[in-house]
């Protein structure tokens, strides 16, 4: 089925997950390419928060693998997901409201000196931090009132907008989208989505969770559904193919 | 559907937009008095009571201010720590008094100003430590409970230890200078809080622990979704409260020359009255050390004036609860401002 132009950034064989009584994932397969948005659909509870939580390093997987450019890994942590290359852009608890856009950028890994010393005990290179992050902000046209408020006086999409600026330029395999315009209005979703269109055309992968048919069409190369654990179709979408999609997610297949 | 997200009436995007425009430099302005209040009103405080009586402002009396406000000041700066991560820590009042009383029992054995002065912050070091790994790992919900049970720990053991005496008098003389004693008019005291303030200011701004601990404060699902040693910035934020208030210890077992199990009654409130009416959040992830010293400014004036205009002692703990309130509501309308904030800048047309 699926067009195998290069080989995949990310793979996932053969995904087991149960939490207690609940499988939350049965066998589930995917692949995820450079350049490519892959919209990731299901109902709720059909598996899909569960399959990127295994990716990003929340959860472990019960059986089997996650390959990275072909090889074999492990990611027992979010933080050795991010290690690894995958940036993931949460819903919610995206971003630090205390803080300015440059230093949520870098958070977690600040630019610091000297190298010998610590990480913690290192003295913060904010400016480096804080130029660099605008440069950013300006290449992916994402504007904001001041850079040096905290982001909590910043609007849904703006911040929305800083969250996924910060994976692009941290990721260095994959994106992860988890529903990124759930809770903004129109006009902000619009720039949101403008801004996972530059993602691919900078040459990420791209995994974007959304109940959105219409961003779906739009946006992504090709979709994978999930229904109750399983992966149940993958299929280029389009307006042909809107309602086999549609019934795919929902389970009533003619 | 998706063309409708590009196309907007003109005309009333023009409008909302200038409304918003509006709306947001009024907020700005009112989160930017919110932002210096504190120190406008330690200010305009001042003033006032210098207009009252004359006494006020002289330099003895300064003098006196600094001395009995620099063991509030040095352990409310360890106290803002706790509460940027959303903590707060209830044992530094027994801390310090059971520091001063190991302070005293070693100046007992040894007349060595230097191990005294190790011994007492060593010590609330590790009562901190303790506060630290205990919430930590043992998975507390919130660190009240265990600095709320380490504040009884502290008091009754300090007690113990002075078997029966309410006061250990002497103190070896290098420590009494400290607490003491001034340089070029100004009490010593006062270099120890500038020093210890310095020390935190560069540590919470200049360094990567700093920035850790304001993400930790500010949320800290995604500070270990990002990485952080949460875990890590939270014990090191009680050691540092516990070592502050050993360092306090010093001080005012320096200044009266003594060791007392009574000491840092209710130092505890008075800390954390410093750091929230100095004007940082009680929810934390806001707040800087300039609010833990004009909080602290702020009480030890209050105090004093009222003393000079021979007011009850009653009524300045009454003064101050106040305060307290105004403080706090006055953060509750910075994150109201904060939303408005943030529901214009999505009205705006960028």
């Amino acid at each position: 089925m699926t067009a195998t132009r290069s080989n995949p950034v990310l793979a996932i064989r053969n995904a087991e997950k149960q939490f207690g009584a609940v499988h939350a994932l049965k066998g589930v397969s995917l692949e995820a390419h450079r350049g490519e948005v892959l919209a990731l659909l299901g109902d709720n509870g059909a598996g899909k928060s569960t399959l990127v939580k295994c990716i990003s390093g929340v959860h472990g997987l019960d059986a089997g693998q996650i390959f990275l450019e072909g090889e074999k890994v492990s990611l027992p942590s979010p933080a050795a997901a991010r290690r690894a290359g995958i940036e993931t852009v949460y819903q919610d608890l995206a971003l630090f409201d205390n803080l300015t856009p440059a230093q949520n950028f870098y958070c977690g890994r600040e630019i610091a000196f000297p190298s010998w010393l610590p990480a913690g005990l290192r003295f913060l290179s904010s400016r480096k931090m804080d130029r660099e992050a605008a440069a950013v902000l300006e290449r992916l046209k994402v504007k904001l009132p001041k850079l040096e408020s905290p982001v909590a006086l910043m609007s849904g999409g703006q911040r929305q907008a800083i969250a996924v600026a910060r994976a692009s330029v941290f990721a260095r395999k994959l994106v992860i989208l988890d529903e990124p315009t759930a809770a903004l209005g129109l006009r902000e979703s619009r720039k949101v989505l403008d801004l996972v269109a530059q993602l691919r055309v900078e040459g990420n992968a791209v995994i974007l969770i959304t109940h959105n048919m219409e961003h779906v069409l739009e946006l992504a190369d090709r979709a994978v559904v999930l229904r109750q654990g399983r992966k149940v179709g993958e299929l280029k979408p389009d307006r042909n193919n809107q309602q086999q999609l549609v019934s795919l997610i929902v389970g009533a297949e003619s | 559907m998706v063309n409708i997200a590009g196309d907007r009436p003109v005309e009333a995007g023009m409008t909302s937009e200038v409304r918003a425009h509006h709306g947001l430099s009024w907020i700005s302005l009112g989160l930017w008095l919110l932002g210096v209040g504190p120190l406008l009103i330690l200010v305009v405080l001042v003033g006032v009571i210098a207009a009252l009586t004359p006494d006020f402002l002289k330099p003895g009396n300064i003098a006196n201010i600094v001395s009995q406000t620099a063991v509030i000041a040095i352990v409310a700066v360890g106290q803002h720590l706790v509460i940027l991560t959303r903590g707060i820590d209830l044992s530094v009042g027994a801390n310090l008094a059971l520091a001063t009383v190991i302070g005293g029992l070693v100046y007992r054995q040894v007349d060595s100003a230097f191990l005294v002065m190790l011994a007492m912050v060593l010590a609330g070091g590790a009562v901190g430590a303790i506060n630290g790994i205990a919430y930590v790992f043992g998975r507390l919900p919130h660190p009240f409970i265990i600095t709320l049970a380490m504040l009884s720990i502290c008091r009754g053991l300090a007690l113990e230890l002075a078997i029966g005496h309410t006061t250990m008098r002497g103190m070896p003389d290098a420590i009494a200078v400290i607490g003491g004693a001034s340089s070029f008019g100004i009490p010593n005291s006062f270099f120890i809080v500038f020093g210890v303030a310095l020390l935190i200011f560069v540590m919470a701004k200049a360094m990567v622990w700093g920035r850790w601990t304001y993400s930790v404060g500010g949320q800290p699902d995604a500070a270990l979704r990002m990485g952080i040693p949460v875990k890590g910035v939270l014990i090191s934020t009680y050691v540092i409260s516990g070592l502050c208030a050993g360092i306090g210890a010093v001080v005012l077992a320096g200044r009266t020359e003594a060791a007392s199990p009574l000491y840092g009654n209710l130092l505890e409130l008075d800390t954390i009255a410093a750091v929230i009416i100095g004007g940082a959040s009680f929810l934390g992830g806001r707040g800087h050390i300039g609010h833990a010293l004009v909080g602290a400014m702020m009480i030890g004036v209050i105090r004093n004036a009222l003393n000079l205009l021979g007011v009850d002692v009653f009524f300045q703990m009454i003064a101050i609860g106040l305060i307290i309130v105004i403080a706090v509501e006055a953060d509750v309308l910075r994150n109201h401002l904060e939303g408005r904030a943030r529901v214009l800048q999505a009205a705006r047309v960028s």
